[in-house]
C-alpha cells in the first residue's frame, strides 16, 4: 500500500523517522522530543510449541487423564484466572517471569489461533504462518510485505532478522538485514591502511551497480549493498551493554541486541528472533526441574523477563510489541514416549507496554468425544477457533497503522481479541 | 575462456565442486559424455582422499591431540571439506552431499541423547576404523551415493542416527510415534499432499518395534549402537494407506505374525521409493540442486527423471546420468544459474585461489556465518538454499572468508602474477585474476571498479609488496562478488 501525504503529515516526525529511518542523530532528536516510534518483535517458537503445557487448563479431567506423565499437576501451575468461557488456566510453573508480566496487565494469550485444514508438517506450516496465505504458502512473508509497503527509499535497516538466515516472515521485496551478531558484523580486509579503506569503497561502489536485468543476481547484489551500507549503525550496537545482564542463552543474546538497536535508535522498526528445540516427540518432561520442556519455558521465561525489564528502564516498553506464534500446536494425548506429536490448533502471545493483557479466546475442551467442537480430528487436536489472520491484523491496523485488509488479502478483523 | 573449458568447469561446477588446476587437466581433454562417465562410474578411481591428510601439498587440518573423525565431531566436519576439495571423486561427494541434505539429520540432538563422541560416531565413524565396526549415517551415504534409493531409504529406516534424530526408538504399539513415519513420506518420498493424517498413523504403526540394541563389549570399544526390529513392540494388524503401497495396486499392508512384522516396514519402503510422487519429489529436488535455482522447475525435465527413475527401479546411477547428459543442465540459461552452497563456495574458492598453509578448521566459523554446519542441518528438511543463503551477514561472511583466504595466500598469488607475467601493469593483473577466478560474467562496471582499485594509492611498480597487496585486495574482492556467489 501507499502511504499518503496526509497519513505522513499526521504521524510527523517520528513517523518521517521510523520509515526512513533517519541518521542517527536525527532519530536520537526525536527520542530526545519524547516521541514514540512503534517497534514490532517476532518471536518465532520452533518445532510446534505444545501449548497445553505452557497455558494449562489444569482443571479439565481429560488433561490429566490423556497426558498421564505430561500434565501439570493442578496445585504447581502459575494460576492466572479464568477466561471467557469460564475454563481456569495457569501457566508452567517455570514462567514465574510471564507470570510477572501478566499480572501487570502486559501479556496477552490468544487461545485456539489457527486455521482450517492443518498440514502438522513442520515446514509448510511454518510457511503458512510466515505468510499469513495458505492459499500461497511461498509467497513473501506477511512482515516482509508490510516492509515492502512503506514508502520509498526503505532503510535497509528498517527489519533486524537476529538469525544467520533470512526467515519466511521477513521475505520480502525490501532486503532484511540478519544479524546474529553485531559484533561480528564487520568487513574485514587482506591489507590495512589505506588499501583496506579503498578495497571496502570498492566492495561498496560494486554493490552500488545494480544489474538490474539479471535479476537472480541483483538479489546478492541488494544482499550485499545493505549489509555494507549498514555496518557503522549495527557497530553502535554491539557496544550496548545492558545491566543486569541478560542470561547467556542465544535467544536472550538475540534480544539483548535488539534491545540495543532500540536503545541507539539506528531505525529498525521490525524485529525476528527465534528460540527453538519445541518438537518434544520424545521425553518432552515437562514437570522435572531442568526436563527437554521446563527447559524451554526456562529459556522464554528468563529472556522475555530480562528483555521487558530492560525495556521497562530503558523507557521503551511502550514502543514495543512481542508477538509470538509457533507453526502449530502438539496432539493432545501424549504418545508412547511421554511426549507429544504434531497437532493443530495453537496459543499465540503478545506482550508490550501497550498490550491490554489477559486471556482472550476460549480454551479447548480436551473431553474425546468425537464431536467435541473445540477440537477436531476425531478429538485428537485441538480446533482452532481464531484465525491467526486475524491477530496479524490486530497488529498491522492497530500497532503498525496501516490497513490489514490490504496486506492480508482480505477482511480478517475480529472482534473480541483486542489485545492492542 | 575456451568454449570446451567452459563446459568441463561448468560440469565440474555442478557435479562437483569446482575444478583443481589438476582436474581441469584431466577433465579438459575429455568429451562432455567421457567426462559425465568419468564422473558417474567413479567406482574406477581409488578411494584413497583421507589418507593423504596431514601430507604436504594439501590443505592443513587443526587438531589438539589425535586425529579422530570417528569420535569428534569438529574432526568429522575437517575430514569431510578436506575430501571435497582433494577427492578424485567429485559426483560421490556432491550426490553425499546431497543425501546429507535429503535425510538431513542433525548432530546435536543425536549427541544430546547419546554423548559427544557417540553423537559423532553414528554421524560420521568408517566401519574400518570402529573397534564395533559402526558405519556412520555420512559413510552409509557415501558408499549408496549412486546406488539404489530403495536400499537409501532402507538404510536410513535402520540407521542408528536417524533413530535417534527422528525418534524411531521410541515408536512402540501400545503408544506410537509419528515423528519418522511422517516425515519419511512428506520429506523423503512423496511430498506434503500426497498423503493423509491416517497415513501418517498408519505409518507410524508400520515402524513400530524398529529400535536400537547395544552388543559389544565397553572394554574394548566395542560396544554400540545397532537396529533390532523388536517384535513384541510391533503392531501386527494390518495398515491401510491412501495410496498404492504394492505394485497390484493393492493399499493394505496385511496383518502378520509379529515375529514377521519387520516385512511391514520393507514392504512400505519399497512402496514409497517405487511411487510416482516420489520419483516426481525426487527429480525436482534433483533439477534445483544441478540444473538450477532460477524460474520455476522445469515440467519437461521432471518428467523424463522420474520415468527414468521408474524404468530403472531407482537405480540413482541411471538417473544422474541422464540429469548431467540433459539439455536443461547444458542449456545456456543454465550456466551460473544456480546460488552456491556454502560449502560449495568455499570449496571452490580454494580450487580457485588456492589452499596450502590454510587449515579446513579455519572455514567451519565463517561457513557457520555463511548458514551452513555439516552435520547440523537446520532440520529434518535440510537447509533453505536458494536466495535464503544470501541474508546480509551470510553474504558478509563470505565476503570476509574471502578475505582470510586472500590474506593466506597473497605471497603465493603474488608469485603466480609475476610466473604468469602479469604483473607489468594493472590491467594485465586484472585479467589474471579474472580468469583464474572464472566467476559468472562480472558487470562491466565491476571491472571498472575493479581497474580503479588497482590504480588507487599510487604508481603501479609492481614491487612485491604492491603485488602482495593489490593481488590479495582484488581475490577478495572477485571471490567476495555477488556474480562469485553463482555457480
Amino acid at each position: 500500500m501507499k502511504v499518503t501525504r496526509r497519513q505522513f503529515v499526521k504521524g510527523g516526525v517520528a513517523a518521517f523517522t521510523v520509515t526512513f529511518a533517519a541518521p542517527e542523530f536525527l532519530s536520537d532528536v526525536v527520542r530526545a522530543q519524547g516521541a514514540h516510534v512503534r517497534n514490532l518483535v517476532v518471536l518465532y517458537l520452533s518445532g510446534g510449541n505444545d501449548s497445553l503445557s505452557m497455558l494449562a487448563p489444569y482443571n479439565d479431567p481429560f488433561y490429566a487423564s490423556r497426558r498421564p506423565t505430561l500434565a501439570i499437576p493442578a496445585g504447581q501451575v502459575l494460576q492466572i484466572g479464568t477466561d471467557s468461557s469460564n475454563v481456569a488456566l495457569g501457566l508452567h510453573p517455570r514462567l514465574t517471569g510471564l507470570k510477572q508480566i501478566f499480572d501487570q496487565g502486559r501479556l496477552a494469550f490468544i487461545q485456539r489461533t489457527g486455521y482450517e485444514n492443518q498440514s502438522r508438517s513442520h515446514f509448510t506450516g511454518t510457511d503458512i504462518w510466515s505468510t499469513g496465505d495458505p492459499g500461497n504458502a511461498q509467497g513473501l512473508g506477511w512482515v516482509g510485505r508490510y516492509l515492502d509497503s512503506l514508502p520509498s527509499p526503505v532503510d535497509p535497516l528498517v527489519g533486524w532478522n537476529t538469525t544467520g538466515n533470512l526467515p519466511h516472515v521477513l521475505q520480502a521485496h525490501t532486503a532484511v538485514p540478519a544479524i546474529a551478531n553485531p559484533a561480528g558484523y564487520a568487513f574485514s580486509s587482506p591489507n590495512s591502511g589505506a588499501e583496506a579503506t579503498a578495497e571496502r569503497s570498492t566492495a561498496v561502489r560494486i554493490a552500488s551497480h545494480v544489474p538490474v536485468d539479471r535479476p537472480e543476481l541483483a538479489f546478492v547484489y541488494g544482499s550485499t549493498q545493505a549489509a555494507l551500507a549498514t555496518l557503522d549503525r549495527v557497530a553502535t550496537v554491539a557496544s550496548y551493554r545492558p545491566s543486569p545482564a541478560y542470561p547467556n542463552t542465544g535467544f536472550s543474546q538475540a534480544l539483548q541486541a535488539v534491545a540495543g538497536a532500540m536503545t541507539r535508535s539506528i531505525g529498525t522498526r521490525v524485529f525476528y528472533v527465534t528460540t527453538g528445540g519445541f518438537d518434544t516427540h520424545a521425553a518432552q518432561n515437562v514437570n522435572a526441574t531442568n526436563g527437554a520442556y521446563y527447559n524451554l519455558m526456562a529459556t522464554l521465561n528468563d529472556g522475555l523477563l530480562a528483555f521487558h525489564n530492560d525495556l521497562t528502564a530503558q523507557g521503551l516498553l511502550d514502543d514495543t510489541l512481542v508477538l509470538s506464534f509457533s507453526e502449530f500446536g502438539r496432539r493432545i494425548t501424549e504418545n508412547g514416549s511421554q511426549g507429544t506429536d504434531h497437532g493443530s490448533a495453537s496459543v499465540m502471545m503478545a506482550m508490550g507496554g501497550k498490550v491490554k493483557g489477559g486471556l482472550y479466546g476460549t480454551a479447548p475442551n480436551l473431553n474425546t468425544d468425537p464431536s467435541n467442537p473445540t477440537l477436531e480430528n476425531s478429538a485428537g487436536d485441538v480446533k482452532y477457533e481464531t484465525d491467526f489472520r486475524s491477530v496479524y491484523a490486530q497488529v498491522l491496523d492497530n500497532w503498525l497503522g496501516t490497513d490489514s485488509t490490504k496486506l492480508l488479502g482480505g477482511n480478517f478483523r475480529k472482534n473480541g481479541i483486542g489485545f492492542i | 575462456m575456451a568454449g570446451p573449458d567452459r563446459q568441463i568447469e561448468h560440469l565440474l561446477r555442478r557435479a562437483g565442486f569446482g575444478a583443481r588446476p589438476d582436474e581441469l587437466a584431466a577433465y579438459g581433454p575429455l568429451s562432455i559424455s567421457q567426462a559425465v562417465n568419468a564422473l558417474v562410474d567413479y567406482e574406477s578411481v581409488p578411494d584413497t582422499v583421507d589418507s593423504f591428510i596431514g601430507t604436504p601439498g594439501y590443505i592443513n587440518t587443526t587438531v589438539t591431540g589425535p586425529f579422530v573423525p570417528q569420535g569428534n565431531i569438529n574432526h568429522a566436519r575437517q575430514r569431510w571439506l578436506f575430501r571435497l576439495l582433494h577427492t578424485d571423486r567429485p559426483l560421490q561427494e556432491k550426490m553425499t552431499l546431497f543425501w546429507h541434505n535429503h535425510f538431513a539429520t542433525g548432530y546435536n540432538k543425536v549427541a544430546g541423547a547419546l554423548g559427544a563422541a557417540e553423537g559423532a560416531r553414528y554421524l560420521a565413524a568408517k566401519a574400518s576404523e570402529d573397534p564395533g565396526h559402526v558405519r556412520g549415517q555420512i559413510e552409509m551415504l557415501r558408499d549408496n551415493a549412486l546406488g539404489s534409493f530403495k536400499d537409501i531409504l532402507l538404510a536410513i529406516a535402520k540407521d542408528v542416527a536417524t533413530l535417534v534424530w527422528l525418534d524411531g526408538r521410541t515408536n512402540t504399539k501400545a503408544k506410537p510415534q509419528e515423528n519418522f513415519g511422517r516425515e519419511i513420506m512428506e520429506l523423503f518420498t512423496l511430498g506434503v499432499g500426497n498423503y493423509t493424517e491416517a497415513d501418517v498413523y498408519a505409518a507410524a504403526r508400520v515402524f513400530s518395534g524398529w529400535n536400537l540394541a547395544r552388543p559389544g563389549t565397553a572394554t574394548d570399544g566395542s560396544q554400540h549402537y545397532e537396529f533390532s526390529y523388536i517384535a513384541n513392540n510391533h503392531d501386527v494388524a494390518a495398515k491401510t494407506f491412501s495410496f498404492a503401497v504394492y505394485p497390484d495396486g493393492g493399499k493394505t499392508i496385511p496383518a502378520r505374525a509379529a515375529s514377521a512384522g519387520m516385512q511391514d516396514g520393507i514392504d512400505f519402503i519399497n512402496g514409497l521409493a517405487a511411487h510416482p510422487n516420489t520419483a516426481r519429489y525426487l527429480a525436482a529436488k534433483l533439477y534445483r540442486f544441478f540444473v538450477t535455482d532460477f524460474g520455476a522447475v522445469n515440467v519437461t525435465f521432471v518428467n523424463r527423471i522420474a520415468s527414468v527413475y521408474l524404468q530403472s527401479n531407482g537405480d540413482m546411477k541411471a538417473v544422474m546420468r541422464e540429469v548431467l547428459l540433459s539439455p536443461e543442465f547444458w542449456d545456456e540459461s543454465a550456466y551460473f544459474a544456480r546460488y552456491s552452497w556454502p560449502v560449495e563456495y568455499v570449496t571452490r574458492a580454494f580450487k580457485d585461489v588456492g589452499w596450502t598453509g590454510f587449515s579446513v578448521n579455519d572455514a567451519l566459523t565463517p561457513l557457520s556465518n555463511m548458514g551452513q554446519i555439516l552435520f547440523e542441518p537446520p532440520d529434518v528438511s535440510g537447509w533453505d538454499a536458494g536466495q535464503t543463503w544470501f541474508s546480509t551477514s551470510a553474504m558478509l561472511a563470505r565476503m570476509n572468508f574471502a578475505s582470510s583466504l586472500a590474506s593466506n595466500q597473497k605471497f603465493k598469488l603474488a608469485t603466480a602474477v609475476r610466473a604468469a607475467n602479469a604483473s607489468a601493469t594493472p590491467e594485465a593483473l586484472l585479467s589474471y585474476f579474472v580468469e583464474a577466478l572464472a566467476s559468472a560474467p562480472l558487470d562491466p562496471s565491476v571491472t571498472t571498479e575493479l581497474s580503479n582499485y588497482l590504480h588507487a594509492n599510487g604508481a603501479w611498480t609492481a614491487s612485491d609488496a604492491q603485488l602482495q597487496a593489490k593481488a590479495s585486495g582484488v581475490v577478495h574482492l572477485i571471490a567476495g562478488s555477488p556474480e562469485y556467489q553463482l555457480s
